[in-house]
């Protein structure tokens, strides 16, 4: 069959000598370079089956006979880039925040690792710049509830807030509406006398008459002139910065009915070192002292 | 008209050119091609760049030129970890890519400009595909010999002395390979420093992956590719037409004169036929397989061995030379009409691209000359736009980077100006010497800057840095954003 070639006289090129219903098929093979390369793609995959892990079972796989594995490529990577840290992470530990500044490497690295652990930690509630939301507290600006030295940040950061942990911040602004403590109406005097404190425009009346329920009621924490208590991590109510809203209803709203929110304690999910870059980082956010 | 063909003056050589198929197979092989030395003016050219190119490449990055400081006193060097390039005394940093555009646009308009004016020499000159092809077609002849000798060795069965002469042959061209690619990884590093890492098996391995790559496709595409390279694989001999008119210089055949053609008779009369006489030396000597006569190709890169080659025959046999030669399609009709050639130098697209080659050589001189050696930038936070603070001002945060482009530490003092009761903060710095910023030699100082302002002064804000040694200025304008009001 293969001697006499059939050639077709249109374009000169040789057919397969098949003949359907006098339709004849050309013979044009495909490009020697072409073959040779499926060839030998077939081969490296023959090869690639046996070396590498390739086919699975119901529970399992086949792991090849270099015994290559992905996992522990990872593992080997997270492995050397602990390592690389390792030195500078220990220097952080041992470090205070003056030797941290100090060292310009030293700082980067703790900026570094900060805005990292940041990113996939803390950015879901306080924003990716750290700039917050109501109920989750602005990082940048100057007023703290709880102190805004890297001890406290990082005091903080540890343990959280309300969170449940031994050494987490508490405290406990009583529902002053919802526990029958003070009147609805009683409630909209000390509201106004609040907004008085923040140098709001306010109902006078009302404010003078909640002056004497706030004396009763809330210098023990939030002190005489209104300014907060750190210790307590009781919010400054002068100022012009305010955690659930500083209009009338909000204010209202949280004598009546406070949030309390709670922030997780993170001793138990980060290592040291990142809970101290992190403290660094927030501190250098803008709202650090 | 009835003497006897004398192949005593003229040797006729027995080829055709590897284009000359009516029909040619997208499947055929490759014909083999041994090209025959030619020996004349054009040659002479060819050996005479090919030394100054290979000098050029290899002797470039040894040359050396002192810069001040920790800077590299390698004249011509790609720093690719510090993110420089040097060039004598150029030296362009990331930002300033933008000259390689420039350069680019030269070379590209030189070449649009040259190939108007001459056709492809670029091709059949300077080329490194031209250029090394030649080298390891000489390489070639001097093991091998000869277009005879090349083509009876390549027909003889494998002996020991073929087998002696390939050997040699492809050891000298892995050894010009060798050489080429280890050249050109000392354009990216010190090249002294470098010889003896690669020497000594201390150099990276980028190094040496870089120097065996290009070791692979020098001796592939000088050795074993050659005239396929411009013939399947560059772009250039298609776009190139579009870049030649009627005026345009290129290796012509002048037919008028050669045809019709007949092979040498001797005491012929030559008035009754053409001047060529089909002794196919045009289509020996050629290094892409082609016949000159068949008309302008696209496989020609216009390197004028045929000329070469052509003329020394028509001194054979005593005919006025230039039956092949550097000529133009309008010259051509008219020559063959009897009237005489022009030259019009000037024309509408030689006048386009040389004043685009002028105009952007004076851009980048213009812009080189007075290269800013202090750059600022400041880019404003995305999240959050901006801070009320306890006291109700605003702050917003800004990341500020100053760019020191001197090889010796420089102080300034940054500002900022068009925000009323600016106050500003540099993260990291305080004191007194807050607002004084120092940055090394060469480098760049990344800073993060708090700038507070009361409630009312939202608008244009402009950060400045002053050099405190010689008073110099780099400015930048940013926003200072607050709450809708």
């Amino acid at each position: 069959m293969a001697e006499h070639k059939d050639i077709d006289e249109v374009s000169g090129t040789a057919t397969t000598g098949h003949e359907w219903d006098g339709i004849k098929e050309l013979n044009t093979p495909l490009p020697r370079w072409w073959l040779w390369t499926l060839y030998a793609t077939i081969i490296w995959a023959i090869g690639y089956m046996i070396a590498m892990p390739a086919i699975p079972y119901i529970t399992g796989y086949t792991k090849g006979v270099l015994g290559h594995s992905q996992r522990a490529v990872v593992a080997e990577d997270v492995a050397t880039t602990a390592m690389a840290r390792a030195a500078q992470a220990s220097q952080l530990e041992g470090a205070s925040l003056d030797q941290v500044r100090s060292d310009p490497d030293l700082y980067n690295f703790a900026i570094a690792g900060g805005r990292s652990a940041f990113a996939v930690n803390c950015a879901q509630c306080h924003g990716i710049g750290g700039g917050g939301a109501p109920g989750y507290p602005n990082l940048l600006d100057d007023d703290w509830l709880w102190g805004s030295g890297v001890e406290q940040i990082m005091l903080t950061v540890r343990y959280g807030i309300r969170s449940g942990h031994d050494e987490a911040r508490v405290n406990d602004m009583p529902a002053f509406g919802a526990d029958g403590i003070l009147t609805g109406a009683e409630i909209r005097q000390v509201a106004a006398y609040v907004q008085k404190l923040s140098g709001q425009d306010h109902d006078a009346a009302l404010a003078g008459e909640g002056q004497q329920l706030f004396a009763e009621n809330c210098v023990a924490c939030h002190r005489e002139d209104g300014t907060g208590n750190r210790e307590l991590g009781a919010p400054n109510l002068t100022d012009g910065i305010w955690l659930y809203g500083g209009d009338l209803g909000s204010i209202t709203a949280s004598i009546g009915r406070p949030q309390n929110a709670v922030m997780p304690s993170w001793v138990d999910r980060l290592d040291p070192v990142t809970i101290k870059q992190l403290a660094i980082y927030v501190h250098a956010l803008g709202g650090g002292e | 008209m009835h003497g006897v063909i004398d192949e005593t003056i003229v040797e006729r050589v027995d080829v055709a050119a590897v284009n000359a198929a009516p029909r040619r197979s997208l499947y055929a092989k490759r014909q083999k091609i041994f090209p025959k030395l030619a020996h004349g003016r054009f040659r002479k050219l060819k050996w005479a760049v090919m030394a100054a190119t290979l000098a050029i490449y290899y002797v470039a990055p040894w040359l050396r030129w002192d810069r001040p400081g920790d800077a590299p006193d390698q004249a011509i060097l790609i720093d690719f970890p510090s993110r420089k390039f040097y060039f004598f005394f150029i030296e362009i940093w990331p930002q300033e890519v933008y000259y390689i555009t420039g350069l680019l646009i030269i070379a590209a308009m030189s070449l649009f400009l040259v190939n108007s004016l001459f056709g492809r020499v670029w091709c059949g000159y300077t080329c490194p595909q031209t250029v090394w092809t030649d080298l390891f077609v000489a390489v070639e002849r001097l093991v091998e010999g000869d277009r005879g000798a090349r083509i009876r060795l390549d027909n003889a069965p494998y002996t020991a002395g073929k087998l002696g002469k390939r050997v040699i042959k492809h050891a000298v061209w892995i050894v010009i390979a060798m050489a080429t690619g280890g050249a050109w990884v000392f354009y990216f590093a010190d090249a002294p420093t470098l010889l003896v890492d690669l020497v000594t098996g201390q150099a990276s391995t980028v190094a040496y992956i870089s120097v065996a790559v290009l070791t692979f496709t020098t001796y592939m595409l000088g050795g074993l590719a050659r005239e396929q390279v411009c013939t399947y694989m560059c772009p250039w001999p298609r776009i190139q037409a579009s870049m030649v008119d009627e005026h345009s210089l290129q290796v012509t055949y002048r037919g008028y004169r050669g045809e019709p053609r007949a092979p040498f008779r001797k005491g012929q009369d030559w008035d009754a036929r053409g001047h060529c006489i089909d002794c196919k030396n045009c289509v020996a000597v050629c290094p892409a397989g082609i016949d000159i006569r068949d008309g302008p190709q696209l496989e020609c890169i216009n390197c004028a061995l045929c000329i070469d080659a052509c003329d020394e025959v028509m001194d054979k046999i005593d005919l006025p030379r230039g039956l092949i030669a550097y000529d133009s399609d309008e010259n051509m009709i008219a020559r063959a009409a009897g009237k005489p050639a022009r030259f019009p130098w000037l024309r509408a697209r030689t006048a386009i691209y040389a004043a685009v080659v002028v105009i952007t050589m004076i851009v980048m001189l213009v812009a080189l000359s007075g290269r800013s050696v202090l750059e600022l930038t400041a880019q404003h936070d995305r999240a959050p736009l901006f801070v009320e603070l306890s006291d109700g001002s605003i702050r917003n945060g800004y990341t500020v980077k100053i760019l020191n482009k001197v090889h010796e530490e420089r102080t300034f003092a940054l500002s900022v100006a068009g925000i009323e009761g600016a106050k500003v903060d540099v993260a990291g710095l305080t004191g007194e010497t807050a607002d004084i910023i120092i940055v090394g030699p060469d480098s760049l100082r990344s800073l993060r800057v708090l700038v507070a302002a009361p409630r009312d002064q939202t608008g244009d804000i402009d950060f400045v840095v002053r050099d405190l040694a010689d008073g110099t200025e780099a400015r930048h304008d940013s926003q200072f954003v607050g709450p809708k009001r």
